[in-house]
C-alpha cells in the first residue's frame, strides 16, 4: 500500500506554482497559436484607434459650401474669406438664386450653404438687422449642428475682427473657447473610448471564451478530477489575458501619444492605477460570464450583445450620454466602461487629479468587488 | 490483494430525490471493475463521489485508503480520469498534452521527459511526438488520452465510457491497454455502453434505480440469469427499472 507521504499532502490552502504555470503556458499556447486571437489582439487595437479616431468621427473637415450672395459687399466677402481659409470649409463658389443652392445642396455634393441678405455690409453698420441664413442638411443632425457651430463662430469671428477696427463703443464681444480641447479634435475623445473597449474586448470576451472553451470540450470536467485546485485553474486562465491587455493599453498609448499627438496632461501613474483597476474589472466579468454560460459560441454573444454593443452605443464614445432618453442614461450608469472612459478623457485631456475622478474610482472599485463575490459563488456551485 | 475501494453505505440525496441509495461494494487492487446501467441509474453520480467531486449525502467512501469526504485532495492525487469527451487539447502537440498533465498531478520535471518516451514507444506512437493532437485520428487521440490518464502512476483509473464512438479493431486495442495496466497493479473502474465489453472485466456490477442490483464475474452473472451473454443480463435486471432514461 502506498500511501502519499506526509510530506505531499498540502497542509495550507496554497496554489501550486509549477502546477499554476505550466497551466499558464499551455494558456499561451492556446493564444499564440490561434490565427484570429492574435489578430484579435495585435492588429485590432490599430484598426480601432485608427478607425474611430479618423474615420467614424464627429469632427468635421472639408465640408463644400456654396454661397448666394445678393449683396456682394466687404462684408459679405469677409465671412466668405473667413470660412473659406478655415479648414473646415472648402468654398463652392456663388451661385445665383437660393433655388439653385437648394438644387446643389440635394444633390449631395456640399454639406452647407449660405444666403446672404442684401445691403448685408450696411444693415450690419447701421441697422443692426443684417441678414444671414446658414441651411445644412438635418437628416444628420450631428454633422448639421457642428458645421453650423462652425460657421456661426467663424463669423462672429470675423464681426469681431471688423468692430475692433471700426472701434465702435459697447460691442459685447463674446469669446468662446472650448476647454481642454481647444481644436476640437476627435482623437482626444477616441483614444479613452477605445482603450475601454478593446479592454472589455481582450479581458471580458476573450477570457470568458477561453474559459467557456474548457467546459465544451469536456476538458474543465478532467482538470476538476485533477488536483488542480479550481481558483488555479481560473487564475491560470486569466494570466494571459491580464497581460495581454496590459501590452494592448501600452501599445494604445503609445500610437495615441507619439504618433497621434494626444496629450497626457494628467499623472501616468493615475491613469495606469485607474486602468487596472478597470482590467479586474472586465476579467471579472469574463469569468462571471463564463460561470454562467456552456457554450463558446453563447460566451461570445453574450459580450458581443451585452459588453461591446453597449459599451460601443452608450458609454458615450460616439454619442453624447448626456442627450440620450433617461432610461438609456441609466443602463449607462451600469456600465463599467463608460466610468472607465469619464476616469481617462479626465486624466489625459483635463489633466485632473484623483479627487476629480474619485466617483468613477469607487464605482469601477464596487463593481470589481460585487463581480469577483458574484463570480465564485457562481463558480463554487457549479461544482456540487 | 487489499481493497483500493471501499464503498459502505454510500447515498446522495438531491432534495427528495435518492440518486444513490445505499451502495455497498469493495475493488481489489488490480482488478478490472465494469460499472453498468441504464442512463438515470446513478453510475455518474456515484463515480463522481468516488473521485472527489461531490461529498456523499451519507454512508463513507475509501478509495486508495483515502476517505472521499474529507480526504479528497489525496483521493484527486491518487487517481486517473478519462471521459469519453477528450481530454487532450488539440492545438496542443502530443508532448505538450503529455507534459500538462504530468505537471498537473506533479509528476518531477526531470521524471517527465524519459517517462514520454518509454510511454509514446509503449504504444508505438514515438514518432508523432511533435504532432498536434488535432491531427490525429479518433482511435489514437483516446488510446492516448488514457496512457496520460495513466501517467502519474495513479492506484486507480476511473475510466467513463472511454471507448464511445470509435469502431471495434480500436476497441479491442483500447483493452489490450487497460489489461497491461492491470497487469502493472492499476485498478481499472470502467463505465461503458457496450455490453459486450462488459465481458471484459474480471468483475460486473449493474445499477438499478439508485442501487446496485447485481455484483459478480461475468461468467456468474450470466449462470445466475441462466442466459448466455451479459446483454440479456443487463435487460433482465433493468426491465424491471422505474426510472426513465434522461
Amino acid at each position: 500500500m502506498f500511501f502519499i507521504s506526509s510530506r505531499e499532502v498540502p497542509t495550507v490552502k496554497q496554489i501550486d506554482m509549477r502546477q499554476f504555470w505550466i497551466f499558464t503556458q499551455k494558456e499561451f499556447y492556446h493564444i499564440l497559436r490561434d490565427r484570429w486571437t492574435m489578430i484579435i489582439l495585435l492588429v485590432l487595437p490599430v484598426v480601432m484607434l485608427i478607425l474611430f479616431g479618423y474615420a467614424i468621427t464627429t469632427e468635421i473637415r472639408n465640408s463644400h459650401f456654396v454661397v448666394f450672395d445678393p449683396s456682394r459687399d466687404v462684408a459679405t466677402q469677409g465671412i466668405v474669406n473667413k470660412l473659406e481659409t478655415s479648414e473646415y470649409f472648402v468654398f463652392d463658389g456663388y451661385v445665383n438664386s437660393p433655388q439653385e443652392a437648394e438644387q446643389i445642396f440635394q444633390q449631395g455634393d456640399i454639406g452647407m450653404f449660405i444666403i446672404f441678405g442684401e445691403n448685408f455690409y450696411n444693415s450690419m453698420l447701421h441697422t443692426g438687422d443684417a441678414q444671414v441664413r446658414i441651411v445644412t442638411d438635418g437628416s444628420d443632425p450631428n454633422t448639421a449642428n457642428t458645421l453650423t457651430l462652425y460657421a456661426q463662430n467663424l463669423m462672429l469671428s470675423y464681426q469681431q475682427d471688423i468692430f475692433k477696427s471700426a472701434a465702435v463703443p459697447y460691442q459685447i464681444e463674446p469669446e468662446i473657447r472650448l476647454l481642454y480641447n481647444p481644436t476640437m479634435k476627435g482623437l482626444y475623445n477616441t483614444v479613452p473610448g477605445v482603450m475601454g473597449m478593446l479592454i472589455m474586448l481582450v479581458c471580458a470576451m476573450m477570457t470568458s471564451v477561453s474559459i467557456v472553451r474548457e467546459k465544451e470540450k469536456g476538458n474543465m470536467e478532467i482538470l476538476l478530477v485533477s488536483p488542480m485546485k479550481p481558483i488555479s485553474i481560473i487564475l491560470a486562465k486569466v494570466v494571459p489575458f491580464f497581460m495581454i491587455s496590459l501590452l494592448n493599453f501600452a501599445t494604445i498609448i503609445f500610437i495615441a501619444t507619439v504618433i497621434m499627438g494626444v496629450p497626457v496632461n494628467g499623472s501616468w501613474l493615475l491613469l495606469i492605477a485607474v486602468s487596472l483597476l478597470f482590467i479586474f474589472v472586465s476579467l471579472a466579468i469574463g469569468i462571471l460570464i463564463s460561470t454562467l454560460v456552456s457554450r463558446q459560441m453563447v460566451a461570445l454573444l453574450a459580450s458581443a450583445m451585452g459588453l461591446l454593443l453597449p459599451a460601443v452605443l452608450l458609454s458615450g464614445l460616439i454619442f453624447p450620454v448626456s442627450s440620450m432618453p433617461f432610461a438609456l442614461q441609466m443602463v449607462a450608469q451600469i456600465l463599467p466602461v463608460k466610468w472607465y472612459i469619464e476616469a481617462t478623457r479626465a486624466i489625459m485631456i483635463m489633466g485632473v487629479g484623483f479627487s476629480a475622478i474619485a466617483t468613477q474610482v469607487v464605482v469601477l472599485s464596487t463593481m470589481a468587488i460585487l463581480l469577483l463575490v458574484l463570480s465564485l459563488r457562481n463558480f463554487k456551485i457549479r461544482l456540487d | 490483494m487489499k481493497d483500493v475501494i471501499v464503498a459502505d453505505q454510500l447515498t446522495k440525496k438531491f432534495g427528495s430525490f435518492t440518486a444513490v441509495d445505499h451502495l455497498t461494494f469493495t475493488v481489489k487492487q488490480g482488478e478490472i471493475f465494469g460499472f453498468l446501467g441504464a442512463n438515470g441509474a446513478g453510475k455518474t453520480t456515484a463515480m463522481r463521489m468516488l473521485c472527489g467531486l461531490s461529498k456523499p449525502t451519507s454512508g463513507t467512501g475509501l478509495v486508495a485508503g483515502f476517505d472521499i469526504a474529507h480526504q479528497s485532495e489525496q483521493v484527486k492525487k491518487s487517481i486517473g480520469y478519462m471521459s469519453q469527451k477528450f481530454a487532450l487539447y488539440e492545438d496542443l502537440k502530443v508532448w505538450e498534452n503529455i507534459r500538462l498533465y504530468a505537471g498537473i498531478y506533479g509528476v518531477p520535471d526531470k521524471e517527465i521527459a524519459p517517462r514520454t518516451d518509454e510511454m509514446l514507444s509503449s504504444i508505438d506512437f514515438l514518432s508523432e511526438k511533435n504532432t498536434l493532437v488535432k491531427s490525429l485520428p479518433l482511435g489514437w487521440k483516446q488510446k492516448l488520452a488514457f496512457s496520460i490518464s495513466i501517467f502519474h502512476r495513479p492506484q486507480i483509473v476511473f475510466l467513463d465510457e472511454p471507448t464511445s464512438g470509435v469502431d471495434p479493431v480500436v476497441r479491442r486495442q483500447f483493452w489490450e491497454l487497460i489489461y497491461k495496466s492491470s497487469d502493472e497493479g492499476i485498478t481499472v473502474f470502467v463505465t461503458t455502453h457496450y455490453l459486450d465489453e462488459a465481458e471484459y472485466c474480471n468483475r460486473v456490477s449493474i445499477m438499478v434505480d439508485g442501487k446496485m442490483a447485481a455484483l459478480d464475474t461475468p461468467s456468474e452473472l450470466k449462470k445466475a440469469a441462466g442466459v448466455d451473454s451479459m446483454e440479456n443480463v443487463f435487460h433482465q435486471l433493468t426491465r424491471g427499472a422505474n426510472r426513465k432514461a434522461d
